[in-house]
Formats: C-alpha cells, sequence, structure tokens
C-alpha cells in the first residue's frame, strides 16, 4: 500500500505528447479512476505506473521511492490488462500464483495462495481448468486473482470491464470496488465509461489530450465541472450546452433569450462576451403552461424508461434533453409545445475557451 | 534494476534485439548477398574449378557473355540461346497447365466436401511435398518405353507407346512440372474461391447468371489477385525448377536442356565457372525482375507465404 | 436424347475427377506396390504374392541404410533445428523491437531469397562452400540450407509473433518476472506452435531436397537418402528397380507421416503454406 506520486510526467512517442506535464498525487488506499476519451492518453499514464512506459521527464513515486527508472519487476503493482493477458499454456492455478512463482515462493505454499484468492473471487473450483476453457467474466476474475495474489502496493486496471456484456459489468464494477476498499489498496482504474468512473471512484481525474483537466470526487466534478469538455463528458446524458451572448443582462441564443439577473457571475462578464450556457438534465423543468424567462419549444421524442423519463426537445439544430424522475412523466403530447426553464444557480457558464465562469 | 532509458520498449531493449538478429543476418549475409554480388564479379573471370585459372583466374572482361550471346552459335543445340528456348516453352507450357488445372480443380471442388475433395486434394498435394528424386524415380518407371504404366495403359487402349523421355523430352518434363506443381495453384484458388462470400453467388444467381457468367463476372474478379500471384510465382518457380534433371538429365541430346540444367551442365560438369557465373547472373536478373514486379507491383497483403 | 443440363455437368464433374484422380495416383501407386512384388517391373500391378524381401535387402546395404539413417537425418535434423532458432530469435526481435524499415528487410530477404535460388545461385555457393572448406561435409550442406530457407521461414514466423499479444510477456514483467524468466515461462510455451510449424517445413524441405547434396557432396559416406536414389536408379540396371522402389518408399515415409500429422493437427490447408 502506498501512494503515488506523478511530478511533472511527459511522456512522448514521436512528436505525440501522449501524457504531457501531468503531477498528480494518488493517496494512498485510494480509488483514483482515469476518464477520457480514447487515445487522451490514459493507458499511458497507467503503464507509466507500471513501468511498461518509461517517462520522457519527470519523476514518478511509489510509496517513498522513486520508481522513474524502474523495470516492471521492481514496482511491485499488480495489473489486470484489457485483453486480461491470462497465459492460454497455464491453468488456472499456475495462472494466478505466477507472481508468486517469480518471487520465488515455494509451490505448496503458493497453490495454498491461489487456492485462498480464487475461493475468495468465486473462481476456485476452476483451478484446473485452461484460461480457454472458462467464461469471459472468469477470465476476468482470474487477471484480478493474479493482481492482486502477492498483496502489491497499487492496483492498477486498464478498462478491466470492456470485454464483458453489460450485465456483467454492472456485478464486476461492484466486486471490483469491494475487493479494493476490503484490502485497503490504491488502486488506479482506467476507463472511459463516466459511469463506472462515477460508480468506482474515490476521486476522477479526468483526461483530455494528455493533459489532467479536473481532479476531484465524483459528485465535486459532476457539480462543478471546470470546462465544457468535463461537463459534457460526465452524466448520462449529457449536460446540456447552448452558445449565447451577453446582452443587457440577458443570454441571447440563436432562439432564445433568458434573463440572466439572480446568475450572479453574471457581473463578471461584460455585454458582447460569448458564453457557453449548460443545465443538466435534471435541472430543466418541463411545463405545459408558458413561463416568463423560459424557452418554448415542442417536444421533440419521449423516452419512458420507468424510474425516470427523458423528454427531448429541439432549439434550433440542437436538442435538449430534460429527465424528469417519478414514472409519472410531465403531461405532454408529441408536437405540443412546452415551455423549459431553469433555476439561475443551476445554469453553468463557460466562457469562450471552455472555462468556467462560475465560482464554485 | 535496469536502466530502462536504454530500452526501445520494455519487452526487449533495443542492444538484446539487435543482438537476436546476428545470426541471420550472418547467414543471409553469407548465403545470399554475398553470392549474389560474387557472382557478378566470377562471371568477368575465366574461373574454373581446378588447374591455373582455379588459382589465379584471369579478367576476361565481357567475354563469357559475349560467348554467350555469340549469334552465329548460340541456337546450337546445348548452347545458350537454345536452352533459353526450350526453357520458355517449358515455362509457358507448365504455366498455363499448372494454372488451368488447379483453377479448374479448385473450382469444381468450391463449397464441396467430404471423402472425394479430401482424395484429390491429398493426391495432388502429395504430388507437390514428396521428395522429388522419389517422384522423379516413379515418373521415370512411369513413362518407361518398354514396360511403363503409360504405355501399358495406352496399349489396353490399343495405342501404341513410344520411349517419352527419348522421344519427346521437353513434353515429358513439362506434363511432369505441371503434375508437380499444380497443387500451389488449387491450394491458392480453393482458399479464394472459398473466402468468397455465398451472397455475392447467390446475387448473381438470383439475377439469373449462368454458371459461365457466375465465373466470369463474379468469381474471378474477386480471384484475380490470387491468379496474378500464381502466374508470377509459378513463372519464377519454373525458371529455376532443377527437379526435371532427375527424369532426363537434361537430354537427350540436349532435348529437355533448360536454363537451370543448363547452367548446372556448365557449371559443375565443365566447371567452366566464369562462364557459369554468367548464366547465372543472367539468370538472377530475370528472377530479379519477376519477384520485385511482384513485391512491389502487387499489394504487400497478396504475398503468399 | 435431351440431358437436363445439371445431369451433364454432374457427368462432366464426374469424368474431371476420375481423370484427375487417375493422373495424380498412377505414378503414386507404383511407388506404393512395386517394392512389395517379386519381380521387377515398371508397370502399376498389384503383386500376386506380396513380399517384404525387397525391405530386407534393402536393410542389408550398408550404404543405402547410412544415407537414410545417417546423413539425411543429420542434415534434414542440423538444418531444421538451426533454421527454427535463428527464424525465431530473428522473428522475435522483428515483432518486438522498432528500428526503422524492418518491414523492408522482411520483404527484401523474400525478395533476395526468390532470386537467389536454384542452380544459379549454386555456382557462388558452391565456390563459396569451397574456399571455406566444406566441400562433402555435412556442416556445408546444413549452412546452405540454413540460408536458403531463412527469409521465408522468418517471414511465416513474423507473421506468428505477432498475432501475440505483447500484453502476455507485459503481464509478465509486471508480475515480477525477470527478462529470461518471461522468456521462459511466457514466450517459449507460447512461440512452440509457430517454432513446429517452422520446424516441420524445414525438415520436409531439406529431406527431400536434390540439388544442394548433389553439388556439395562427393563421397558416397555423407549422401543423403536424395541423391543415393538418384545414384541408385540412374546407375543400377533394371533388376534392382524393386530394390530402389522399396528404398525410395522408405524415405518418402517420414514425409507422409509429417503430412498426416499436420493435417490431422492444423487442417487440410497447412501445406499450403509449407513450401518455397
Ligand atoms: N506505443 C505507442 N507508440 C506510439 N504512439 C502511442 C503508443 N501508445 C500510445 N500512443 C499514442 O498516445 C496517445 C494516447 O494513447 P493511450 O494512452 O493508449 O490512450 P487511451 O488509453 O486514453 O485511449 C494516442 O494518441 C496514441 O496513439
Ligand atoms: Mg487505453
Amino acid at each position: 500500500m502506498a501512494r503515488v506520486l506523478f511530478e511533472n510526467v511527459t511522456k512522448e512517442f514521436g512528436s505525440v505528447k501522449a501524457v504531457n506535464d501531468v503531477s498528480l498525487e494518488i493517496q494512498d488506499g485510494e480509488l483514483l479512476c482515469l476518464l477520457g476519451p480514447s487515445g487522451c492518453g490514459k493507458t499511458t499514464t497507467l503503464r507509466l505506473i507500471a513501468g511498461l512506459e518509461t517517462a520522457t521527464s519527470g519523476r514518478i513515486h511509489i510509496g517513498d521511492t522513486d520508481v522513474t527508472r524502474f523495470s516492471p519487476k521492481d514496482r511491485d503493482v499488480g495489473m489486470v490488462f484489457q485483453d486480461y493477458a491470462l497465459y492460454p499454456h497455464m491453468n488456472l492455478a499456475d495462472n494466478i500464483a505466477y507472481p508468486l512463482k517469480v518471487r520465488k515462493v515455494r509451490e505448496a505454499a503458493r497453490m495454498e495462495r491461489a487456492k485462498e484468492v480464487a475461493d475468495h473471487l468465486r473462481i476456485g473450483h476452476l483451478m484446473e481448468r485452461l484460461p480457454g476453457q472458462i467464461s469471459g467474466g472468469q477470465q476476468q476474475r482470474t487477471s484480478v486473482a493474479r493482481a492482486v495474489v502477492h498483496e502489491p502496493r497499487v492496483f492498477l486496471f486498464d478498462e478491466p470491464l470492456s470485454n464483458l456484456d453489460a450485465k456483467l459489468r454492472l456485478e464486476s464494477r461492484g466486486f471490483i470496488k469491494h475487493l479494493q476498499q476490503e484490502m485497503g489498496v490504491t488502486a488506479v482504474y482506467v476507463t472511459h465509461d463516466q459511469a463506472e468512473a462515477m460508480a468506482l471512484a474515490d476521486r476522477i481525474a479526468v483526461m483530455q489530450d494528455g493533459v489532467i483537466v479536473q481532479i476531484g470526487s465524483p459528485l465535486e466534478i459532476y457539480r462543478n465541472p471546470q470546462t465544457s469538455f468535463v461537463a459534457n463528458f460526465l452524466g448520462s446524458p449529457p449536460m446540456n450546452l447552448f452558445d449565447a451572448e451577453v446582452r443587457n443582462g440577458s443570454f441571447v441564443g440563436s432562439s432564445f433569450e433568458l434573463d440572466a439577473k439572480g446568475v450572479k457571475e453574471h457581473s463578471a462578464l461584460n455585454d458582447g462576451d460569448s458564453v457557453t450556457l449548460g443545465i443538466r438534465p435534471e435541472h430543466v423543468r418541463v411545463s405545459p403552461k408558458p413561463m416568463k424567462n423560459s424557452i418554448a419549444s415542442e417536444l421533440y421524442a419521449f423516452e419512458a424508461l420507468g424510474p425516470e423519463s427523458i423528454l427531448s426537445f429541439r432549439i434550433d439544430e440542437q436538442l435538449l434533453v430534460a429527465r424528469a424522475f417519478g414514472d409519472d412523466p410531465p403531461e405532454i403530447e408529441m408536437g405540443q409545445t412546452a415551455y423549459l426553464s431553469f433555476e439561475p444557480r443551476h445554469l453553468h457558464l463557460f466562457n469562450e475557451h471552455g472555462s468556467r465562469v462560475n465560482a464554485d | 534494476m535496469d536502466d530502462l532509458t536504454k530500452r526501445g520498449n520494455h519487452i526487449l531493449s533495443v542492444r538484446a534485439g539487435v543482438a537476436l538478429l546476428v545470426p541471420a543476418f550472418v547467414f543471409i549475409g553469407l548465403f545470399l548477398f554475398f553470392p549474389f554480388i560474387w557472382v557478378f564479379l566470377i562471371s568477368f573471370t575465366n574461373r574454373t574449378l581446378l588447374g591455373a585459372a582455379a588459382q589465379d583466374p584471369e579478367f576476361v572482361g565481357l567475354g563469357n557473355y559475349l560467348r554467350l550471346f555469340d549469334f552465329s552459335r548460340w541456337m546450337r543445340s546445348g548452347e545458350f540461346g537454345h536452352s533459353l528456348y526450350l526453357t520458355v516453352i517449358f515455362v509457358i507450357g507448365s504455366l498455363i497447365g499448372q494454372v488451368t488445372l488447379g483453377l479448374a480443380i479448385a473450382f469444381a471442388f468450391n463449397r464441396r466436401r467430404g471423402k472425394l475433395r479430401e482424395i484429390i486434394y491429398t493426391l495432388v498435394t502429395l504430388a507437390w511435398i514428396l521428395p522429388e528424386t522419389a517422384i522423379g524415380f516413379t515418373w521415370t518407371a512411369f513413362l518407361d518405353g518398354r514396360r511403363g504404366t503409360l504405355n501399358a495403359i495406352l496399349g489396353a487402349f490399343g495405342i501404341e507407346g513410344v520411349e517419352w523421355l527419348l522421344e519427346f523430352p521437353l513434353l515429358s518434363i513439362t506434363v511432369f512440372n505441371i503434375w508437380r506443381g499444380t497443387a500451389f495453384s488449387m491450394l491458392l484458388f480453393s482458399a479464394a474461391l472459398g473466402n468468397i462470400r455465398p451472397s455475392y453467388l447467390e446475387t448473381a444467381d438470383v439475377a439469373g447468371a449462368g454458371p459461365w457468367q457466375r465465373f466470369r463476372d463474379i468469381m474471378f474478379p474477386l480471384i484475380s489477385p490470387q491468379f496474378v500471384t500464381a502466374l508470377v510465382l509459378v513463372t519464377l518457380w519454373t525458371f529455376n525448377v532443377f527437379t526435371p534433371f532427375l527424369l532426363t538429365g537434361g537430354g537427350p541430346a540436349f532435348g529437355s536442356d533448360i536454363i537451370a540444367i543448363h547452367t548446372y551442365r556448365v557449371a559443375f560438369q565443365f566447371f567452366e565457372f566464369g562462364r557459369g557465373s554468367a548464366i547465372a547472373v543472367i539468370v538472377m536478373t530475370i528472377n530479379l525482375i519477376l519477384a520485385a514486379s511482384y513485391l512491389f507491383g502487387l499489394k504487400r497483403k497478396e504475398v503468399a507465404t | 436424347m435431351n440431358l437436363p443440363k445439371y445431369v451433364l455437368a454432374r457427368i462432366g464433374f464426374y469424368v474431371f475427377v476420375v481423370i484427375v484422380a487417375t493422373a495424380f495416383a498412377l505414378p503414386l501407386l507404383w511407388l506404393l506396390l512395386a517394392p512389395f512384388g517379386r519381380q521387377a517391373t515398371l508397370a502399376v500391378r498389384i503383386p500376386s504374392e506380396p513380399t517384404l524381401a525387397n525391405f530386407v535387402s534393402v536393410f542389408r546395404n550398408a550404404f543405402a541404410m547410412r544415407a537414410l539413417f545417417v546423413n539425411s537425418i543429420i542434415q534434414a535434423v542440423g538444418a531444421m533445428l538451426l533454421i527454427t532458432a535463428v527464424a525465431t530469435l530473428t522473428a522475435y526481435s522483428l515483432s518486438r523491437i522498432r528500428l526503422p524499415g524492418r518491414d523492408m528487410f522482411v520483404y527484401m530477404l523474400i525478395l533476395f531469397s526468390s532470386v537467389v535460388t536454384g542452380s544459379a545461385a549454386m555456382v557462388p555457393i558452391f565456390l563459396l562452400i569451397f574456399e571455406l572448406g566444406l566441400i562433402d561435409s555435412h556442416t556445408g550442406v546444413i549452412l546452405v540450407f540454413t540460408g536458403g530457407l531463412l527469409p521465408v521461414a522468418i517471414f511465416i514466423m513474423r507473421d506468428f509473433m505477432q498475432s501475440l499479444p505483447k500484453s502476455y510477456e507485459e503481464s509478465a514483467l509486471v508480475n515480477g518476472a525477470s527478462t529470461l524468466q518471461m522468456l521462459r515461462h511466457v514466450v517459449l510455451p507460447l512461440t512452440r506452435p509457430g517454432m513446429m510449424v517452422i520446424g516441420i517445413w524445414a525438415f520436409v524441405n531439406v529431406w527431400g531436397s536434390f540439388l544442394i547434396p548433389f553439388i556439395l557432396l562427393r563421397s558416397p559416406d555423407r549422401m543423403p537418402a536424395a541423391t543415393a536414389t538418384y545414384s541408385f536408379y540412374t546407375e543400377a540396371g533394371t533388376p534392382v528397380i524393386t530394390l530402389v522402389s522399396a528404398y525410395a518408399l522408405l524415405y518418402i515415409l517420414p514425409v507422409l507421416a509429417l503430412y498426416l500429422f499436420v493435417n490431422w493437427r492444423y487442417g487440410f490447408q497447412f501445406f499450403g503454406g509449407i513450401k518455397s
């Protein structure tokens, strides 16, 4: 168990900066999710911790040791690969016990330990099987078992659930969280699935183009996204974002005008500034009757999901998505005009560079 | 712990990786590149195996080449031009035979499974992979004038047999070579035909195409890359094949003196390495043109292994 | 008479199959039957009184036995081991380190191996082996075969290696293995099927090749079965035809056995890639 520290770490592949001047501290016992779209540098960051890549510049510490130049075998980490990387020629027992074997643990002792871990992960009855003879979910557990068997200081997960079907994914997610907390070990978990990150993480680091754009607890990030990119990346359906201009104390969009009074950061904006307005679907109030300071729009699509409903409205070329909770959705017919309004405190404002203007 | 900055990646350091390449470099340098260069040099000398010209070969300039292309005699039997002429017939005959027969077999058994296909494919493949000396031996028996199987069969139909290897040496080795090499085209084409999506053919059927139209309009265009592969590789291999030597030794009276046998005779029976090298240079140049046109003219993924 | 088209097609198909089967079977069939006959015959004929006497005579011939069971095996197995080892190391390196132009390198190799081939290549290679003092030695034969077959072996092996995910090796390293342990525990076992394929391919090629030993070897002591068979049937008279055929049958058996093995193990198409 140990903290992991990145000091100005950069990793270049030729001209590509896969990781760009990242500084980051992962606390002891914490589960940190690296979240971001494909190609943003998550895997590279993880591999830098594992020692499978070497930083072009900067330093990496695990615990109190500077491991920047250490080879993987000396870093004492456990890693679950995206494709699991279970050795096809070894049965589960040998696969799970492999980290102990190279650490010269005696045969009997390592088999006992492997069995113990496997039993805990409910794959103890499969020990004689080869990886090709078990299901995807079982393979995933096996690779977790192999990563934890020698009680490493850090767990690394690279999209470990992406090869599972939706139902198994939910189940495995719960079990990984449970295991990590039970062992109290530091973990770094890479995913591009925001729901997975929200569900698992103590803290999330959102990455974009090799840079960590925001780091914080899931709720912090959800509530106060620092950029429009983060705002859009977290939440499903994602935050609605509309371009507008500040004019005479109002936000004027292409086909709407909203009174900016009550939006306290409004004072920081000048007439003529471009802003992006963000509103989460659950903060959109939908009313069939005209309301003041609202946007009128026709209902475009309606999805009843059970515990909630998703309503889409068309505003110019964009859809504005609203989310109504409960199995009793607002009574609006297709094509009927509805009036959409938002409380000023729920409005997120981003400047033309995508940075947040609101105070937190 | 090792210093990772010296590593190209973390599985294998660049230094270790390069070290692993050394044996291959030695072998390939010594047995492919060096001979390729050296043969040029020897072709300008009068080097022989034994005697004075072996110890201290003289530079003869283009002498060996001029001798090969001495047009007053080069079409006489046993000479270089004559050998090239025989080779062209041999290669074209083999090429047409192997590619047509291979395609026909692959086509006949396309989307068929079962014993019949297995028997045919096994026989044709065995003809290809069994050791050449054993095959050469059975073919001399098969073609034997007095008691060979072929003449026995012809006799059953009332046809008088002949001494095939003596009277029709070039025809004999061409037929033999077709027999020996059809497997390559057959396997290549049956893989290609097998990869054609059934829906393409069904669409043609629905559109009312007959079998010939179906082949011409749908199947052939889809297997044309393999067709080119077969043409070039079969040409290249046939051009260099030495196996017919086991049937005729190049004779009688140089009647089957194809270029591979001709080269062998000049270099290893007469031990005229200078002239042999000049022939080798010409042969390798033709090889180079064939191989390069194949490798670079065609998309890389079509490389047959 | 007006037969439906598909009946005609059916008849055509069977006529074609019978002709092809006969043409390809007859020469092979003779090799299978002649060794068991009492009398020398060149026509395909099921022996009326099958006998093993020919094989007994062959086994009594020291030269023939030495060629088959000593020389052929030394040369084919030697070249097989060398080719497999070198191709594996090379392919592993080529698939795991990033060197500029490595793909070009492999294609150039294939190109050159198809250019420097046949009796043309033997002219300089003979002189090279002569200068090295390796004429008439097993070593010379093995080295020349290795040089000639290596490019294709590397090509096949590299394809195989590239299809192995690097994550196996990476996970071994993360699990704490040293480079040597990674090679021994993970890479070697995973590469074994590829090495098998290359090994069989090399063995079959060397076992059946005539030209190289024919040119490089002089003394009967070192001749492999390939050249021994040739000298038997070109030098011997008709009476020993049955003996030669018995010998040739023994000689092709390993190839036949490997063919059956490969068919059973890897399916039919495999030999499509096994000859260069
Ligand atoms: N071994 C490599 N060689 C060259 N470029 C690489 C390599 N690995 C990753 N990259 C590049 O670095 C960037 C980040 O990749 P990666 O860390 O795999 O992203 P992610 O895991 O977030 O999808 C991408 O642009 C990718 O193309
Ligand atoms: Mg990734």
